[in-house]
């Protein structure tokens, strides 16, 4: 994984802390062609990887780069799945076996609800590659890596206890996709106790990770304790605390940590974006020699 | 260890049952649900013992605590049955379809003394506790009114039904949607008490309301606008703004941002005079497991605590749940 990566929230109005500044940014990136431009200076930039949620306006953004090999050539797309509000918004309208139906690709679910709810532990986790296959699709001829579970499928897997689930995405995205399984977290050591306990070494992590302590559940300690002891390959994502804190103090703080692989930031404005990214550059340059 | 068991096993109660999972002071001793689809996955992925009747489930467990969070229309009939047990339970909002119902049950739970909560989540949001703490405090000096307003991309489209689109089972934008914003002034500026003027209207939902247009008065007199409509896109999810307009400043506070406008400083606070903009993890407290929001976390370690009794239970009561449901009357009343 390369040290930063662009993330996506900005271009949806996701802003954890500002409702109002989210739906500025719905309406400054109504266009795709918005979004394109944005990521074009990010990769300018030297960040040619793209973490991005399987939202809906993914896709035409998929088929632009698709169209132009060259000019995206090295670029690589994380997906990250699935658009939880999608099917949170279908759960409430739908319920739980509603929103299978309509979610599930083809008929298979109602070939398996013929047989009068005589299931089989192996459907259900069919059933889940499928509906990895139907958000992969948009992501067909591009380099996509790494393949994130969205946090709230994580945390919510990890609560129910659920370790089924993560070693059979695991497998399924090792084999089927030829990728490396990530997982997005707001429990960053919890997950990682448990994926050990369920055969999965070294994971790639990628969690909330700041000065603040913004949104680290278990605490700063915690997760500073678990970088430097633990096996995982760690993504940190929130590192301005949502923009609360100062780059400069926020991107110090993040590149002093030992055990963090990559930094995940998103930004509207190209000045914010070369901000970043240089702070980035330059504390990593001081640490690596105070290393020395 | 606190023995927990869940009632219903829906959206809601799968999100409390992975938190409930995690807590470190709580043996789930059982899910009960009569989706067979729902038990069926939770017994063959998870540790929960799963029942498809709840009866069998409370016989055979004997929980100290039981979270509910069926369809609202079964509430009242099933939090009594548990409170009759002597059984702490926390149910999911709006509290009761009747508001004797929710008043009754109030009565048993304090005679029996056990802990009692409803699962109004704004209240264990940071901003929101902050702005209480202002308008407490006096900062905004007397409140003269205040508007309310909740947006959110809930029914969007003509849709299927189900109970949240059955007026008698507790569907509606007005109970199940405008009673968090209700509860929510309730608790910062003072209860509703009077309606002056309501529309309910339908957008796309047929037999229910999908919004809730609301001129209100708070028992100490004073106005509001209450502005719901669950029928709005724009909004990637459920958005809810109060803005409180006092004689020294107003407070303008959502989820995640909370702007103070002050005449004057105060003193020895980090408040100054003119407008003041804090976020939320200026307040959030860490919570040991996160899904969806601290909030959800911290409503449900209160409640735990409260059984433990370690806090006392005076957050999201029944008392204040079911004067949130006389709200909801109220307002369904003025419009009928």
């Amino acid at each position: 994984m390369k040290r930063i990566l662009f993330g996506d929230n900005q271009f949806f109005g996701v802003n954890h802390i500002s409702d109002e500044k989210s739906r500025a940014q719905a309406i400054r990136f109504k266009e795709d062609a918005t979004i394109l431009n944005t990521l074009d200076k990010a990769i300018s930039n030297g960040v040619t990887t793209f973490m991005c949620t399987t939202h809906d306006r993914i896709a035409p953004l998929c088929d632009t780069i698709r169209k132009d090999p060259e000019k995206y050539e090295g670029f690589m797309m994380y997906p990250c799945l699935p658009y939880a509000h999608k099917y949170a918004n279908a759960v409430t309208e739908l319920g739980i076996v509603g929103t299978l139906k309509q979610y599930v690709p083809g008929n298979f679910f109602a070939s398996i609800f013929k047989g009068g709810y005589a299931f089989v532990s192996k459907d259900y986790i069919s059933m889940m590659e499928l509906m990895i296959d139907a958000e992969m699709k948009m992501f067909a001829g591009i380099n996509t890596p790494v393949i994130f579970l969205q946090n709230v499928i994580t945390d919510l897997l990890l609560g129910l206890g659920m370790k089924d689930f993560f070693r059979a995405y695991h497998s399924y995205i090792k084999h089927k996709y030829n990728a490396e399984p990530g997982y997005i977290t707001m429990n960053m050591p919890k997950l990682l106790d448990f994926l050990e306990s369920a055969g999965i070494e070294n994971p790639i992590i990628c969690s909330s990770i700041n000065i603040d302590g913004f949104r680290m559940s278990g605490g700063k300690e915690l997760y500073e304790h678990t970088l430097r002891t633990r096996n995982l390959r760690a993504i940190a994502m929130q590192v301005l605390s949502g923009g609360a804190t100062p780059p400069q103090k926020a991107i110090e703080y993040i590149c002093s940590l030992p055990g963090i692989e990559s930094i995940l930031f998103g930004a509207s404005s190209k000045a914010n974006i070369q901000e970043t990214v240089s702070l980035i550059r330059q504390y990593d340059k001081q640490f690596q020699f105070s290393e020395l | 260890m606190i023995k927990i068991a869940l009632i219903g096993a829906g959206k809601m109660g799968i999100s409390h049952l992975a938190i409930l999972g995690a807590h470190p002071d709580v043996e789930v001793v059982g899910v009960a649900d009569t989706t067979k689809m729902v038990t069926e996955v939770l017994s063959k992925y998870t540790n929960f013992q799963c029942f498809s009747d709840y009866n069998k489930m409370i016989e055979e467990e004997r929980p100290d605590a039981v979270v509910v969070a069926v369809p609202t229309k079964y509430h009242a009939s099933l939090v009594e049955r548990l409170l009759n047990e002597g059984i702490h339970v926390f149910v999911e909002k709006p509290f009761c379809l009747n508001v004797n119902d929710g008043i009754a049950l109030t009565k048993i739970a304090n005679e029996k003394n056990l802990v009692n909560q409803v699962g109004y989540h704004n209240k264990f949001i940071g901003t929101f506790l902050e702005a209480k703490k202002l308008i407490d405090q006096g900062a905004i000096g007397e409140i003269l009114h205040f508007s309310g307003d909740m947006n959110g991309p809930v029914v969007i489209k003509q849709k299927q039904s189900n109970w949240r689109s059955k007026p008698e089972e507790g569907g509606g934008c007005l109970m199940d949607y405008a009673a968090h914003l209700i509860d929510l002034i309730n608790y910062l500026v003072a209860p509703i008490s009077n309606i002056q003027g309501a529309i309910l209207k339908s957008f796309y939902s047929g037999a229910v309301e999908d919004s809730v247009f609301s001129l209100v008065e708070t028992e100490n007199h004073i106005s509001g606008v209450i502005n719901v409509n669950w029928s709005d896109e724009t909004y990637r999810k459920m958005s809810t703004q109060v803005t409180i307009i006092g004689s020294e400043g107003k407070i303008i506070v959502d989820a995640t941002e909370l702007k103070v406008y002050l005449k004057n400083d105060i003193v020895s606070s980090n408040y100054t005079k003119g407008w003041n903009i804090k976020h939320i993890n200026d307040f959030s407290e860490d919570v040991d497991f996160y899904l969806r929001g601290e909030e959800y976390s911290a409503q449900m370690d209160h409640f735990i605590k409260a059984v433990q009794q370690k806090v006392p239970n005076h957050i999201n009561n029944f008392e204040s749940a079911a004067q949130t449901d006389y709200v909801i009357d109220l307002i369904r009343n003025y419009n009928n």
